[in-house]
């Protein structure tokens, strides 16, 4: 049996990418980027607190994270919380000692469920952004859109409420989105999401309900994928994140502002044999001249500014 | 389904006629860059799955995507502080959807070669009409937009049937990337018994192998890459051979990793003797100067 004869028809064989969702073009091509203070490199801190249910479903895939074994999955729940608990602390004091301003995504369950965390956050007046509902609760290609809508609104008005802040950022669990997921966050007063990872700077994304923000949060430099997926040592995870600010560091000087974007979590940096890698990171790049220590939002209308 | 895919006789590498690259070079040198297009919604092949999430799977499709927008111009900019020419492994549609890359490949006389049509495209399932007619869109859309006569292949996604290399042959071709077995070009049979060869383009120094299925670190690439070279380099001494980096812009263009690869890059062409060339030179070479010797010392050696 041959294949069908429509997998040779190419219908978006033409030019620009194969949908509608944004514009192609080329980082080197584009109008130089210019930060604040003419910062070669903003650094963009993004600390991922999430609530990985025991009771995990898995559906339609498991959760980046999420638990392996058989119920009750005491081993994996318990690594999870132990960010929650205790790595997130060490965390607030790196980023203080070396005077980084972090941006925390937030699964709103999560906020609901410990009200000290999200209090001690606020208090120090960090950006909070939404991380969907837990990270059990994917938003996933042929989801019912309604389903997406409630999921998504139950998401943002809680953790709107819970932070008093206006939450205009969002991560989806697993960065998965569905082909809805866009449109009914920018309906939801989301300006921009870190979910698609196919640049290294900002770029505008169009939906259904008018423009958002596409803020592309690494994954190759994450520290779960370094050191949990590739199972990279401590200190290759220390070097690629030196690597990557140099890199771009150098680049920013001839085709304009650059973003290095840290996606870290309590629960993989957090460990005590692992935290002193992250502030050799933080040494590094704080000990340069031209760095841009900002929130994923000040990022964001910094960009913006500069589009005009 | 055969035991063996029929291609290639057994061929020990010692004692074989000898391979002179041209100005008395002990190693031919070759950077392949995929430039590939992958498919948001691509049709459905029956025998392999494109994206592990369902559709959108904006993880798999944004990871490629990124060599689309910044990966192929940092990398260009290694290669030509270099003087490396590419030899580009291309999703052909990629000449309609991007035509830029396609401009600054042809600013820089760098080789095109065929790698499908798109790389969510695969060739498992197809009849021999259907395969046919793929390569020859392929080889069409390259002279079309790049006035190049397509000479090599690589099947899109690695996905081949057992005519996959009469065809491209038949088609026009005269070298394969797809095969692994050698560090020398070697005859490949084909049904047409025309002189085709395979090129060495190794799976093991592919960064999307290196570093997405091996999970090597991007400073150890960049060892692994002058271990790979020192050793050919000196047995090249007695008879040239072939080393070939394939690269992705998705992967080692990545600003953690570019920095490493640079170091390598630099080591191999601060050699002498080191023939920097293209696929295509390489397979034009051996099958003007050394085919026929290696096919009556394999036919020798064979019993």
């Amino acid at each position: 049996m041959p294949l069908d004869p429509s997998y040779f028809e190419y219908p978006h064989r033409s030019y620009g990418m194969d949908h509608d969702q944004y514009d192609w073009s080329m980082l080197a091509n584009r109008k130089p980027v210019e930060w604040p203070n003419k910062a070669r490199v903003a650094v963009w801190v993004n600390v991922g607190l999430q609530y990985f249910p025991l009771n995990q479903e898995g559906k339609p895939f498991n959760p980046v994270g999420g638990m392996t074994t058989s119920y009750p999955d005491l081993r994996h729940y318990t690594l999870r919380e132990y960010g929650n608990r205790v790595g997130i602390y060490r965390l607030l004091k790196a980023f203080d000692k070396y005077k980084v301003k972090p941006t925390f995504a937030v699964n709103t369950r999560l906020a609901e469920r410990y009200p000290y965390l999200i209090n001690r956050i606020k208090e120090r007046g960090d950006e909070i952004i939404c991380h969907g509902w837990h990270m059990d609760a994917p938003h996933y290609g042929g989801q019912d859109i309604a389903e997406e809508e409630t999921l998504i609104t139950k998401s943002l008005d809680g953790l709107r409420k819970l932070s008093g802040q206006p939450v205009v950022g969002w991560i989806s669990p697993s960065k998965s989105q569905s082909a809805n997921t866009p449109a009914l966050l920018a309906k939801h007063g989301v300006k921009y999401m870190c979910d698609w990872i196919n640049d290294d700077m900002p770029y505008p994304f169009r939906t259904a309900s008018g423009e958002i923000t596409a803020m592309p949060l690494s994954t190759e430099l994450e520290d779960r994928f370094i050191m949990q997926a590739n199972l990279h040592s401590e200190a290759e995870y220390a070097d690629q994140i030196i690597d990557a600010f140099d890199y771009l560091y150098k680049e920013a000087d001839e085709q304009g502002g650059r973003m290095l974007a840290l996606s870290v979590h309590p629960w993989v940096l957090g460990q005590p044999h692992r935290i002193g890698k992250l502030e050799e990171v933080l040494a590094h790049i704080t000990g340069h001249a031209d760095v841009w220590s900002a929130s994923a939002g000040e990022i964001h209308s910094a960009w913006k500014k500069s589009q005009c | 389904m055969k035991e063996d895919p029929g291609l290639f006789d057994y061929w020990p590498y010692e004692n074989r006629p000898k391979i002179e690259w041209p100005n008395g070079a002990r190693l031919a040198f070759w950077v392949a860059p995929n430039i590939e297009f992958y498919e948001l919604d691509p049709a459905i092949n029956p025998y392999r799955k494109a994206w592990p999430r369902p559709v959108p799977d904006i993880n798999g499709y944004g990871t490629r995507d990124y060599g689309n927008r910044v990966g192929h111009m940092r990398l260009m900019r290694v290669l030509d502080k270099y003087g490396v020419r590419g030899s580009i492994s291309l999703s052909t549609a990629l000449c309609d959807h991007h035509p830029e890359i396609i401009e600054l490949c042809k600013e820089r006389d760098w080789e095109f070669f065929s790698h499908g049509i798109y790389n969510t495209r695969y060739t498992y399932g197809m009849d021999e009409a259907q395969e046919k007619a793929m390569i020859e869109d392929a080889i069409e859309t390259i002279l079309k937009h790049t006035g190049q006569q397509c000479s090599g292949y690589l099947a899109p996604a690695l996905t081949h049937t057992e005519t996959t290399m009469d065809l491209f042959a038949e088609a026009g071709g005269i070298y394969t990337c797809d095969l692994f077995h050698d560090d020398q070009p070697t005859p490949v049979h084909v049904r047409s018994g025309k002189k085709f060869i395979s090129v060495p383009y190794s799976l093991e120094m592919n960064d999307t192998i290196v570093y997405a299925v091996n999970k090597i670190e991007p400073r150890r690439y960049g060892e692994m890459i002058k271990a790979n070279f020192d050793r050919l380099y000196e047995e090249g001494k007695e008879s040239g051979t072939v080393m070939c980096i394939p690269l992705h812009g998705y992967q080692v263009s990545h600003p953690h990793r570019l920095k490493a690869f640079e170091e390598a890059l630099e080591y191999i062409t601060g050699h002498s003797d080191v023939w920097v060339t293209t696929g295509r030179e390489i397979a034009q070479h051996f099958i003007a100067n050394n085919y026929d010797d290696a096919l009556a010392d394999i036919t020798a050696k064979a019993s």
